[in-house]
């Protein structure tokens, strides 16, 4: 028997973060992910799931590039490298949006917030390094590109998240989703900022922490001694975010695809849909116009065998598409996926197969997301 | 009857010239929650550390080898239904396959109980 991992990851050398000994406390089983030694699961994958679907769950994602751009005209500046509308984003918002390599591939996706020093930006830990790199080339030199490396990163997802996180951090539970704000935690006396945002990558409502790393255990140990809340793993993470129809980096979205082929159009900013101006815009542009050779979709699949990241996809004898996320849904209580499929066969409900071990397995194109969106939009109603 | 175990954490139990064949306790821990499991059909032909069944849990698919030589009597109809059988009793009721032996000497390869003990404590 042997373990084919999919969080393989070959790091000079594995780093630690501000929590790694918490995680081990806790008995976590710990794998290297993106350069760190980071939690896969504590009791179980599905337990884990199924707990942050029902209650609230802790992540660590400290692994997450946590970058801070200064300078006058920072977001004029970024806006050359991603499409949304950077400089229309007010104080305390944010926005999803993706860096664009030249030629309009998605080098990385990433959250983008309105600050009062500048831009605070959360990018993919697996690809932080390459993006600074990239923006540093970019960017005009008056912008200023601080890795916060000295902070963690805590994601709180759930329907109860909020109930827990309000008895920590008061006032927090004000953010609707997509808002961010610093927010005081502790003692009266010596009390600590947060950057917290109501945000995520489960589906759910919940939020996402930025605490100082010498700060991180003990918000960690407070927040798990709320009775909502238990510490989560990646592997419950990933097939959350699955569910979801969220994408992954380096799987479901890569440099070899732009943001209309990888289901992301609606990052694209309508004024910039119109003035373009960013790299790869023409590429860009004309997918919206004309549509996308091939799209990302989701998949759900016939009876119980897992598809997974890699397996072909077969209309008849012709392959037209490829899975590049896939696996058991917990809460679905089957197995889904995500692929890239050809324009001629990626309408939803599209009866098509995939292959897996030399057998083709009945999928069907699926909209997404698989399990709703629970998000606390403001206006919306509850 | 005898129960050997391989490297690979598969265990087998031999009863005269047939053996039944799962994966151990150490291997479903590491494995995780079980959402499917394939087993060979009665009548395959298996050779020793060739791929004999495969088991998925949530995030990845691992195979599982035959630890000898033989045919397929009978694979586990009731993983197919409840594959968490091989969390819950990996050892007992979440089998994989019965088959029968072709070449009993395979077996001095193995590990007894004590031994894959002493190896397991060692990873």
């Amino acid at each position: 028997m042997s373990e084919e991992d999919e969080f393989e990851l070959e790091p000079i050398e594995i780093l630690e973060l501000p929590l790694d000994a918490w995680h081990r406390d806790k008995g976590a089983r710990m794998v290297e992910f993106a350069g760190y030694h980071m939690p896969i699961q504590y009791e179980g994958i599905m337990a884990e799931h199924i707990w942050t679907r029902e209650n609230a769950g802790l992540f660590d994602v400290s692994h997450m590039g946590q970058l801070m751009l200064t300078g006058d005209g920072a977001a004029e500046a970024l806006e050359a490298l991603v499409p949304g509308d950077i400089s229309a984003l007010n104080e305390g918002k944010m926005r999803y949006s993706l860096l664009l390599a030249e030629d309009g591939g998605v080098l990385d996706d990433m959250m983008i917030t309105a600050v009062p020093m500048g831009l605070y930006i959360v990018v993919n830990g697996a690809v932080k390094w390459d993006d600074m790199v990239y923006l540093r080339e970019y960017l005009p030199d008056e912008i200023t590109i601080n890795n916060m490396e000295d902070r963690a990163l805590l994601a709180l997802q759930g329907p109860k998240a909020v109930d827990a996180l309000k008895r920590v951090v008061p006032g927090a539970d004000a953010l609707y989703f997509m808002e961010a704000g610093s927010f005081f935690w502790g003692p009266k006396t010596d009390p600590e900022p947060l950057w917290i945002s109501r945000s995520g990558y489960t589906g759910e409502d919940g939020f996402e922490i930025s605490v100082p790393g010498t700060h991180a255990k003990a918000l960690a140990d407070q927040l798990c001694a709320q009775p909502e809340v238990n510490p989560i793993g990646l592997g419950a993470r990933d097939s959350l975010r699955l569910e979801a129809g969220l994408p992954l980096y380096g799987h479901d979205m890569t440099p070899d695809v732009e943001p209309v082929e990888a289901n992301a159009a609606f990052a694209i900013s309508k004024r910039r849909r119109a003035e373009g101006g960013f790299a790869g815009a023409e590429r860009i542009l004309n997918a919206l116009a004309n549509g996308p050779v091939r799209k990302l979709v989701g998949l759900s699949v016939e009876g119980k065998m897992p598809v997974r990241e890699g397996a072909p996809i077969f209309a008849g004898d012709a392959q037209v598409g490829v899975i590049t996320s896939g696996g058991f849904g917990p809460s679905v209580g089957a197995p889904i996926a995500m692929g890239y499929v050809d324009a001629d066969h990626n309408a939803v409900d599209t009866p098509l197969e995939a292959e897996v071990r030399g057998k083709r397995v009945p999928v069907t194109v699926a909209s997404l997301p698989f399990v709703p969106h629970h998000y606390h939009r403001k206006g919306a109603n509850k | 009857m005898t129960r050997y175990f391989t490297e690979d954490h598969e265990w087998i139990e031999v009863d005269g010239d047939s053996a039944t064949v799962g994966i151990t306790h150490y291997a479903q821990s590491q494995l995780g929650d079980i959402v499917f499991a394939e087993v060979p059909a009665a009548g395959a032909t298996l050779k020793k550390g060739g791929d004999a069944a495969v088991v998925e849990s949530v995030k990845a698919a691992s195979d599982v080898y035959a630890p000898v030589s033989g045919t397929v009597i009978e694979g586990n109809a009731a993983l197919e239904g409840d594959p968490a059988l091989v969390n819950s009793d990996p050892e007992g009721e979440g089998w994989f396959f019965k088959l029968t032996l072709s070449d009993s000497s395979e077996l001095d390869s193995l590990m007894n109980a004590a031994a894959y003990q002493a190896f397991v404590d060692g990873l």
